[in-house]
């Protein structure tokens, strides 16, 4: 085999490998439409206890979402960098990403601090056990972004942006978008909605 | 390649996102529209910035043919689309035919009773 021949090969694969993510992206949204569901069914029944109005701050809701939109922008501009081979760039733009993401993810953390102390923690009524599930489901994908976030940055600083790591970059931004989609109908659904 | 989109692509979806947000934010914290209106303009909202997103972030409308991944997100948003409004149908249907009043005043309606 010839040098482009191969070379085209190997993207054929990564195009594969990118598709098979994109599937399970696409899986991962029946599991939050399940969960969606739930919540839906189950916003109402507040079990005398307090509801989405009284909870929610929607300021603090709204910086959060806009800090994740930010940062699914910023994971856009890591990747042109990565396809343009600035290195430097990569890593500054992840880095901002990751920085964004952790800011999201305390402040998520901290309402959720905030709920228990007060008593309305998963256990207080099937609304706050719908909510719990659904806007933590989310956490947890988050926090293993920027896990895995880190671990690519550590390759990219050692190795350069060579082929497993820009693919593996390709496959992390799809997520990190995927991620911002799904806190759109969140924000929506569980915030909006529960604050009328 | 085009797949992987550019400068001009990310910016709009950027921008027309945080436009939509804020939109849809205005609306429910002004009391803007009556319940069923606002509810009915900010899942309109939710779904533009979801085709938008799909567009400008994740290039789906910049895929070589054949359309496999535009194929498996239609599919996704029907399986979706079934599994919410499904429940949400199925799940007040019982609360209403669990609801002795409901119930009476459907049996009253029905002739012969």
């Amino acid at each position: 085999m010839s040098e482009t021949e191969l070379a085209l090969e190997h993207q054929r694969a990564d195009e594969k490998t990118v598709f098979g993510f994109w599937v399970y992206i696409m899986t991962d949204c029946v599991l939050f439409a399940s969960l969606f569901a739930t919540f839906a069914v189950l916003r109402g029944n507040t079990y005398g206890g307090p509801d989405g109005r009284e909870l929610f701050s929607m300021p603090f809701v709204l910086a959060e979402t806009l800090i994740l939109l930010t940062s699914s922008f910023t994971a856009g501009l890591a990747m042109l960098a990565a396809h343009a081979g600035k290195r430097k760039s990569v890593l500054v733009w992840f880095a901002l990403t990751f920085l964004l993401g952790v800011a999201f993810l305390s402040m998520e953390l901290t309402e959720f601090a905030h709920l228990a102390a007060e008593g309305n923690s998963w256990q207080r009524s099937g609304f706050l056990s719908s909510f719990f599930t659904l806007v933590a489901t989310h956490g947890l994908h988050i926090t293993t972004g920027l896990l895995w976030m880190v671990v690519l940055m550590w390759q990219v600083a050692q190795k350069g942006l060579v082929n497993p790591a820009v693919r593996r970059l390709t496959l992390l931004s799809l997520f990190w978008h995927f991620l911002d989609i799904v806190w759109i109908f969140i924000f929506t659904i569980v915030y909006l909605w529960g604050a009328m | 390649m085009k797949q992987e989109g550019n400068l001009r692509s990310y910016v709009i979806g950027f921008v027309l996102s945080i436009v939509l947000t804020l939109a849809a934010y205005a609306l429910v914290v002004n009391h803007l529209f009556s319940l069923q209106l606002a509810l009915s303009i900010i899942a309109g909202l939710a779904i533009v910035q979801f085709m938008v997103q799909m567009l400008f972030f994740l290039h789906l409308g910049h895929e070589a043919h054949p359309r496999w991944k535009l194929v498996v997100a239609v599919f996704m948003v029907i399986v979706v689309v079934i599994l919410v409004f499904g429940s949400l149908w199925i799940m007040n249907n019982l609360n209403y035919r669990m609801s002795p009043t409901d119930m009476n005043n459907y049996l009253r309606g029905q002739d012969g009773i």
